[in-house]
């Protein structure tokens, strides 16, 4: 495992920003929206500049930019567009892996030789894409992003120092940037001179692998090759499929069985081989790489991108006829399906527990379903249904803009140790029987006295606190929340967590 | 037993053969922890979530079946790593085989059992948790779900919240007085005051 540590591939890393924007070819001074759902998923520069922004509902884009041009997101199209850059860079460097249609990077080792070094491999690609695109080189994946997204080359061996003053926020780990931003860590060079061992035992794994990047390293240890190379998904289709649609279909069946058969091994899956072959031996294979670990159902995505852009893409490059054979090749796997679990980079903790735990976790998806086993993870939110998710185990970690704090308004510590799902429907009433109300500003009209919950026997309240109130998406009148959370410990010696709106009253926990 | 060699710190209980359980707590269990291969009831959830942040806390795993609503930031409070954490929230039907599943690789498992579990399959847990050497807590106050009782029993006795006053403040933690009672050498009954959460 030492000698993995030591070596970080060099990576040139070529990303092009708004993607799913550029890839539609519109005057870039046009203030552009990519809708997926009903949230913004990019914009173009314009748009930005009139503070339109990833995750906003598509009604507050256009409040904040009343021109903005909305367009609902063409995958297909930002795989076919994405094509051809690809193709040209495989012609300077045949192992290039593609993270997701404008980012992907290539080993620099053989071609910077080849063509004299780094600032002229530099040169070579951006002439073979048109001086469109943001390049970067760096030793490790993360450091090449950051650098690309800079455009510099960083000197062999300097990726921890390039790093070092950069914010910890591009960790990409919000919850983790204000654990560490609460420290006095502001920098990833802070976070790097942290003794790996108490790294391990106050961050976890999360912290592990956060740790592993400030220093420039990659997120995971990688297992051995050849134990991935064992394991191949391989399917032959006669006849020849030459619908996509059809494709993905076989492409889901081939992934799942790969899924289980990884996690069968507790091994997970960063970069997938994926090859597709016509009758006549055409052939279109490309490098995915996921950040993380591979689901069935990503790894399924990469294959329907990859026979889209070969089926539909330039037509000088599509082949003859259909599909024939398609095969799913793990080319990196690391310890622990799925889920991040711990590195073991120094010597603490056991990774026999951790095999046998997720041993055990696979079993149990086996009798229970997939979504039955899961992991927490705590999130954004100022609710108790919103403060922690579960992600079934094998899933990958959810993605930033899941969890963003800060929540104004969120109670702290303790939390309930029950949170009702559904609520309980309860009813808040003063000496008299007099319902409590509460008003627009965030006023009780009598002091609560009694507490009944669905419709039993009314209790005596003997302590109580609030209104904490809760506005959200307050610009959205149909989304509108108004309501107001109280703490209430009632006669016999319960502490509840109690919410108000509209009129009713409900629990939402119990702190039991 | 790898896992068992990962959770026992030596030095850190008076008996080999229970789980680590930080004070004031450790006063309840008569070998200053849960004895391995064995069943526990905790009628708080809190308490409960303690247990298990002591084992996590050891480096091992812990897990919590058929508690759907159970208040997972709370967890995380009490301390209890969520990577090492396995969340079964409905096991249904298969409640008996989950938490069997779950004792082949996880060393302390929180459940809720079913209203009417088969005596049957009581009698398998109880020889897979001796088998094991895991520990099962059963929350709630489930004296009667369990045939035979369970080895240890734990309650609250009394419970008084601090930080709340008529419309000030805000919950903070409480007083408890908590009572431990059970079979063999766990007959005596054991009293403990404890501020919950720790």
């Amino acid at each position: 495992m030492a000698a993995g540590m030591s070596r970080t591939p060099r990576l040139l890393t070529l990303w092009c920003p708004d993607w799913p924007v550029v890839a539609l070819d519109l005057d870039p001074d046009v203030p552009a929206a990519v809708l997926a759902g009903e949230d913004v998923f990019a914009c173009s520069r314009a748009a930005r500049a009139e503070g339109v922004r990833r995750g906003l509902r598509r009604r507050e884009a256009q409040r904040r930019c009343p021109d903005v041009r909305i367009v609902e997101r063409d995958e297909a199209a930002e795989v076919r567009a994405f094509e051809p850059v690809v193709n040209a860079l495989e012609a300077v460097c045949p192992t290039v892996e593609v993270s997701r249609p404008g980012l992907c990077a290539l080993p620099t080792k053989g071609p910077a030789r080849y063509f004299g070094g780094d600032e002229a491999l530099v040169h070579v690609v951006a002439e073979a894409t048109h001086d469109a695109y943001r390049i970067g080189i760096a030793d490790g994946r993360f450091a090449s992003a950051q650098a690309a997204r800079r455009g510099i080359v960083v000197p062999q061996g300097k990726s921890a120092a390039f790093l070092a003053p950069l914010p910890v926020d591009l960790l990409d780990r919000p919850a983790l940037a204000d654990l560490f931003a609460r420290l006095g860590l502001r920098t990833l060079g802070g976070v790097a001179a942290l003794p790996s061992r108490q790294v391990a035992s106050r961050f976890g794994a999360e912290g592990i692998a956060a740790h592993r990047l400030a220093r420039g390293l990659d997120e995971h240890l990688v297992a051995s090759r050849a134990t991935a190379r064992e394991i191949v998904a391989e399917e032959v289709l006669d006849p020849p499929v030459e619908s996509v649609e059809q494709l993905a279909f076989v492409a889901k069946r081939l992934a799942d069985t790969l899924a289980a058969e990884l996690a069968a091994h507790v091994l997970g899956c960063a970069r997938v081989l994926i090859e597709a072959e016509t009758e006549t031996g055409e052939k279109r294979s490309r490098l995915w790489r996921y950040d993380g670990a591979f689901t069935a159902t990503a790894m399924a995505q990469r294959v329907r991108w990859q026979v889209a852009g070969w089926l539909e893409g330039p037509a000088a490059e599509r082949p003859s006829s259909g599909v024939a054979r398609l095969r799913l090749t793990p080319d990196e796997v690391h310890r622990g399906a799925g889920q991040q679990l711990r590195l073991f980079d120094d010597a603490t903790g056991s990774v026999e527990a951790d095999e046998r735990a997720a041993t055990v976790m696979a079993r149990l998806q086996g009798l229970l379903g997939f979504d039955a086993v899961n992991l927490a993870v705590l999130s954004g939110g100022r609710g108790p249904a919103e403060w922690a998710r579960l992600v079934p185990w094998g899933e990958p970690r959810p993605t930033p803009y899941d969890a963003t704090p800060p929540w104004p308004g969120r109670l702290p510590a303790p939390h309930p140790t029950v949170v009702h799902d559904p609520v309980l429907p309860a009813r808040v009433v003063d000496g008299t029987g007099t319902d409590v109300l509460l008003d627009e500003h965030g006023t009780i009209s009598v002091a609560p006295q009694r507490l009944s919950i669905r419709g039993g026997r009314p209790v005596a309240i003997t302590a109580w606190a609030g209104p904490w109130p809760v506005q959200e998406r307050w610009w959205d009148p149909a989304a509108h929340v108004s309501l107001a959370r109280f703490q209430i410990v009632t006669a016999d010696g319960v502490a509840r967590l109690v919410a108000t709106g509209e009129g009713r009253w409900w629990v939402e926990g119990t702190y039991d | 037993m790898a896992l068992a060699e990962a959770l026992v710190r030596p030095g850190t209980f008076a008996a080999p053969d229970v789980l680590p359980v930080a004070p004031p707590l450790d006063a309840l269990f008569p070998y200053g922890g849960p004895a391995r291969g064995g069943v526990v009831s905790v009628g708080s959830l809190t308490v409960a979530l303690a247990l298990l942040a002591a084992t996590s806390a050891a480096g091992g795993w812990c897990a919590a079946a058929g508690l759907p609503d159970l208040g997972l930031a709370a967890a995380a409070d009490a301390g209890i790593d969520l990577q090492r954490f396995v969340v079964v929230p409905a096991p249904g039907e298969q409640w008996a085989v989950t938490v069997a599943t779950l004792l082949d690789g996880v060393g302390l498992v929180l459940a809720r059992p079913p209203a009417r579990l088969k005596a049957s399959d009581a009698r398998r847990l109880a020889a897979r948790l001796r088998e094991r050497r895991g520990v099962l807590l059963l929350a709630g106050d489930t004296a009667g779900a369990w045939p035979d009782n369970t080895d240890l029993r734990i309650r609250v006795e009394a419970s008084e919240w601090t930080g709340l006053s008529d419309g000030y403040g805000r919950l903070l933690r409480r007083r408890t007085r908590l009572v431990a009672s059970g079979r063999g050498a766990a007959a005596r009954e054991r009293r403990v005051s404890a501020w919950l959460p720790a």
